[in-house]
């Protein structure tokens, strides 16, 4: 994003008002949402009436005087995009934190037109990760826009991290919100170490710097995206971590903006200002955008309206969960759901996929009930004992995040242990299958 | 002389015009930026200042900017070569527009106005006709497409002329019609209509009775929809409300589907794009392509436009139902044009009601509601809308207010339990909560007993009760413990998780399973309705369990078997048989 004013513009020099996020001044011929320079601060345009304009100035309104110069730029937010994104460190604005060259290619507004829906194909191509929570049960493909959502200190980052690596993209561009210094230095360590920092671009504000910049963020990355998604046909990971900073930020400029809040004083509009974001997944007849996200919640609490409303939107989510009975994370196969799964499932996968990841998941929830009577105090029956121990089988050899298996694996893991403690009328699969893959020998082989 | 304006002030996309003449209510107006024409409807009108709501994005908008009136509510264009389009919500055709990405202010036709159609004649010269009233027909896909008298044609006409059977373009005159005062009209095989205006041009609407099969047993058996009925089926994300809404939109017995994807996922829609060009319609053998039209406003989509999707779908619904035809409607999700509203209401800065969605909110879904069902047409013959949309409560709510809202229009009520899909029981509607009130209609009743057998209802309360005794026992089994209920609890909680896993789940995903027609469903019903009436020896509690489910399993591969054919025949015997191990004589 250019910071200097055009030649020959007019330099106002009276604020009327000003609030903690806005400004508001006497201009003419200025445009919606166009760019602003306050006194060398960004801002942006996000109200007119008559010749009164409000502007958004996103490092905040500390220490503005209301004689200060206000320039207007003449244009949205805009990126430039070419080549030169490759390997490289960037804020909110587009300017590099890596203390390389400015960005040279093609300007392009950023937060653009949607794809038309007829003009997208149907996501088919299968992201493998090697986790089984992931593969097994919540199968990840691309053009899918998922998030993740964990407490905040579950290591969602580092599942991200890892999961960015297997993924086997073209290109990963991470979108840092609100991330803490130590998490932005993980993250670039994890590239360097792995030795994909050609393929890495980063847009980053961290928590040092002002909440409103993360608006940007987003919009940055996926322009960013599109441009190698489109123009150099590329399978680009979106990573975005973490969107309920993000969120946060918007709900304190519609507060600034004295609109009335809605559920968990979140602003209205919340809906589609998340859509306008995780829509931009898109599968192409040559390159793809997928976007995995972080939300972070409230103890689990998934009703409040930032989790709530990604729900709706984003194609499923993986719930990250730290399971007691084997002291590890797991990926929660009650809450996660990969809606585009069976776009894959039984068909880039092994015919069974569908129904072991129902058998399974099925039988878990079994467990479930029996601990509640476990807990309770209850005597358990034969089949709650059995469905108690292959629940912990399941859990540490599937579910953990450490896994590490390809999905044939997966497949044939959960045979074993269908095998191991249940009839073959128990796991309640097609007959056929059953046949057919249901281990031949007593200990699962 | 329609009237002008200028932009005085812009705030995302509510935009304050100041205008030079009169303006009305939900008036269309085009503002001009760069070359580009934005469309906005009015929404709210101040003495000389107008508020009115864009259907693009408003970014670059200024200050003075033209505006220019259009004398016209926010239309849609009705004629022959809607179906099978993909339109967005203000019915241009997707597929007409160029580039991968939308592009603001491009507008297409809804259909060709080129392509020559086979007109065929049905009225006469000299006959009496009015709104509604069938004046010729030509073949759309396989539908005999009615042209009409535009509905918006009052009183009595007669007919002066009308074209004789040969090839025309949509806008060519067909007809010359003179009323009573010797007004002359002349007709074309197309007309324009005001969305948010319902089409009347009906004799009456009378009770909805025919049971409309939708394949998916947990609706037609348990809560079953009628021709012409409306249902909602609120849901937690992740419950597979769209699913069931793609099942029924391929599997239901109707003549056409209108699916409106109103600010939901696009990939949803591209899954549709996809398969309904491939899948059969499972009555005629035709592709679902056939029968269907999209109107698809996805969720990055403008939000003004989500209103609008609705609105446009639904018209277009009324006018193929006047041709005598059965339409389904549907609409995912209501919610996210609730949210249209209360985000335009915010803006506006009017006082606002529960979870600040505006307070005229029931009425407004309310009168949408209720343009859906049986009418009975001015010719005698009938058509119909049933309508079924979903709602996306905040936070699995149900009582949040939309779907309050919803719940005090809409007939049937299938609500989708978080818990019933995190345990993977899907369809996961909430087989003791969801209800159709069509099941007490006498009518209803009446149809059924004679069209599937005598005492069908009866047989459907006593399936509901079996599920409500077993839940009722589930609870006690829950806080007592195994050992302290009396060994029938067991046998009560698992005859309804019999009905459960036997019945009322389905796999969406399995070729058979996915959708059952009404006899198979009677077949299997009954079935289980005879397990569910025996009685059983039992020693022990752990023996029900376990004996169950077998039954279970055996009643599962029947139901991924074709219908009576061998396999499924070898399930059934080998039933039969494990029924008998335990049966009371």
């Amino acid at each position: 994003m250019t910071r200097q004013p055009p030649a020959f513009t007019t330099v106002y020099t009276r604020i009327e008002q000003i609030t903690k996020a806005t400004c508001s001044l006497r201009a003419r011929g200025v445009a919606n949402e166009e760019m602003a320079l306050i006194d060398g601060r960004p801002a942006q345009v996000v109200k007119i009436l008559d010749d009164l304009v409000t502007l958004q100035v996103f490092s905040g309104t500390q220490g503005i005087a209301t004689d200060v110069d206000v320039v207007f730029l003449g244009e949205p937010p805009t990126l430039r995009v070419g080549p030169d994104l490759s390997g490289r460190f960037f804020n909110a604005y587009g300017r590099p934190i890596d203390g390389g060259p400015d960005l040279e290619g093609k300007k392009v507004p950023i937060g653009g037109p949607s794809v038309n829906p007829v003009r997208r194909k149907q996501p088919s191509e299968l992201i493998s990760t090697g986790i089984a929570g992931i593969d097994l049960n919540n199968t990840l493909v691309t053009g899918q826009k998922i998030p993740f959502f964990a407490d905040p200190d579950q290591p969602f980052n580092q599942v991200m991290a890892t999961v960015a690596l297997r993924a086997g993209a073209d290109r990963i561009i991470l979108g840092g919100m609100g991330l803490s210094n130590d998490d932005y230095l993980y993250y670039r360590r994890v590239f360097e170490d792995a030795g994909v920092l050609e393929r890495i671009t980063c847009f980053i504000n961290t928590n040092d710097d002002p909440p409103v910049e993360r608006l940007l963020i987003p919009d940055m990355v996926l322009s960013a995206a599109e441009y190698f998604a489109v123009e150099k046909k590329e399978n680009v990971l979106v990573l975005l971590t973490d969107m309920t900073l993000f969120c946060d930020a918007l709900s304190i400029v519609s507060n600034r903006m004295d609109q009335i809040p809605s559920k968990d004083s979140m602003p209205g509009s919340l809906y589609s200002d998340l859509a306008r974001i995780y829509e931009k997944a898109v599968q192409f007849e040559k390159g793809s955008i997928t976007i995995i996200a972080v939300t972070t919640l409230s103890s689990g609490d998934i009703t409040h309206a930032i989790p709530d409303n990604t729900g709706y939107i984003t194609e499923g989510q993986l719930f990250l969960r730290r399971n007691t009975d084997i002291s590890k994370v797991i990926v929660d196969p009650f809450r996660s759901l990969s809606r585009l799964k069976q776009l894959v499932i039984g068909k880039r996968t092994r015919e069974d996929h569908p129904q072991v990841m129902n058998a399974g998941v099925r039988l878990y929830a079994d467990a479930a009930n029996a601990k509640t009577k476990q807990d309770n105090g209850f005597d358990l029956s034969d089949y709650d004992e059995r469905t108690l121990k292959f629940a912990l089988d399941y859990a540490r050899e599937l579910l953990a995040i450490d896994v590490n298996v390809d999905v044939e694996t997966m497949l044939d893991t959960s045979w074993k242990l269908f095998a191991k403690y249940f009839k073959k009328e128990e796991v309640s699969i097609k007959k056929e299958l059953v046949e057919k893959y249901w281990p031949k020998n007593e200990d699962g082989r | 002389m329609s009237t002008k304006g200028r932009v005085v002030g812009v705030v995302s996309n509510l935009v304050t015009i100041e205008v030079d003449g009169p303006v009305s209510q939900n008036e269309i107006c085009q503002i001009s930026l760069e070359g580009v024409q934005l469309k906005a409807e009015v929404i709210k009108i101040q003495g000389k200042r107008v508020f009115a709501q864009v259907f693009e994005s408003t970014r670059g908008l200024k200050v003075d900017c033209p505006v220019e009136f259009t004398e016209h509510m926010l239309e849609v264009e009705l004629g022959p070569g809607l179906l099978s389009k993909n339109f967005d919500g203000l019915q241009n055709d997707l597929d007409a527009l160029s580039g991968v990405f939308l592009k603001r202010g491009e507008l297409t036709t809804a259909f060709s106005y080129e392509k020559k159609w086979e007109f065929a004649p049905v009225a006469k010269k000299g006959e009496k006709v009015e709104a509604g009233d069938w004046l010729g027909e030509v073949r759309e896909n396989w539908i005999n497409h009615k042209i009409m008298v535009p509905f918006s044609f009052e009183g009595l006409w007669e007919v002066e002329s009308i074209a004789v059977k040969g090839t025309y373009t949509v806008k060519e005159v067909i007809a010359v019609l003179k009323n009573t005062a010797g007004e002359q009209r002349r007709v074309t095989m197309t007309q324009r209509w005001p969305v948010k205006i319902p089409v009347r041009a009906y004799a009456n609407k009378p009770v909805a009775f025919k049971l409309l099969q939708t394949g998916v047993r947990l609706i037609d058996t348990v809560n079953p929809m009628v021709e012409g009925g409306t249902g909602f089926i609120p849901g937690p994300f992740g419950c597979g409300k769209t699913v069931l809404q793609h099942i029924i939109a391929a599997n239901a017995q109707v003549d056409m589907v209108i699916i409106c994807a109103c600010g939901e996922r696009a990939n949803e829609v591209v899954e549709i794009f996809k398969e309904f060009p491939e899948l059969d319609d499972p009555f005629t053998g035709r592709k679902l392509i056939e029968r269907t039209i999209i109107i698809c406003n996805t969720s990055n989509m403008p939000v003004a436009a989500r209103e609008a999707s609705v609105y446009t779908a639904m018209t277009i619904a009324e006018y193929y139902r006047q041709m005598g035809l059965k339409i389904l409607l549907l609409a995912d999700s209501t919610s996210r044009w609730a949210q249209a509203l209360r985000e335009m209401s915010n803006r506006m800065e009017e006082l606002p009601g529960p979870d600040a969605f505006p307070m005229d909110l029931p009425a407004i879904v309310a009168n949408f509601y209720s343009r859906a069902g049986l009418v009975e047409l001015v010719n005698g013959q009938t058509g119909s809308i049933t309508f079924i949309g979903t709602v996306s409560p905040a936070g699995g709510n149900l009582k949040e207010p939309v779907v309050e809202a919803t719940k005090k229009v809409a007939r049937c009520f299938y609500a989708l339990a978080q818990k019933r899909a995190d345990s993977k029981r899907y369809p996961s509607i909430d087989t003791i909560e969801s209800y159709s009130k069509y099941l007490e209609y006498k009518e209803v009743q009446e149809y059924l007993q004679e069209n599937l057998e005598p005492h069908w209802v009866e047989k459907i309360y006593f399936i509901r009760d079996v599920l409500l005794r077993g839940k009722e026992a589930y609870d006690q089994i829950n806080i007592l413990g195994d050992d302290s209920v009396p060994i029938e609890y067991h046998v009560r909680y698992w005859k309804s998780e019999l009905i459960d896993f036997g019945f009322l789940q389905q796999d969406a995903f399995d070729p058979i399973d996915k959708a059952t027609p009404l006899d198979r469903q009677r077949y299997m019903i009954d079935l289980i309705y005879r397990i569910c009436r025996m009685d059983f020896d039992f020693d022990s509690f752990g023996d029900v369990a376990a004996y169950f489910k077998r039954i279970i399993n055996q009643v599962k591969q029947m139901n991924y078997s074709e219908f009576q054919k061998e396999g499924f025949e070898k399930f059934e015997d080998e039933l039969d048989s494990i029924v008998m191990e335990r049966k009371k004589s």
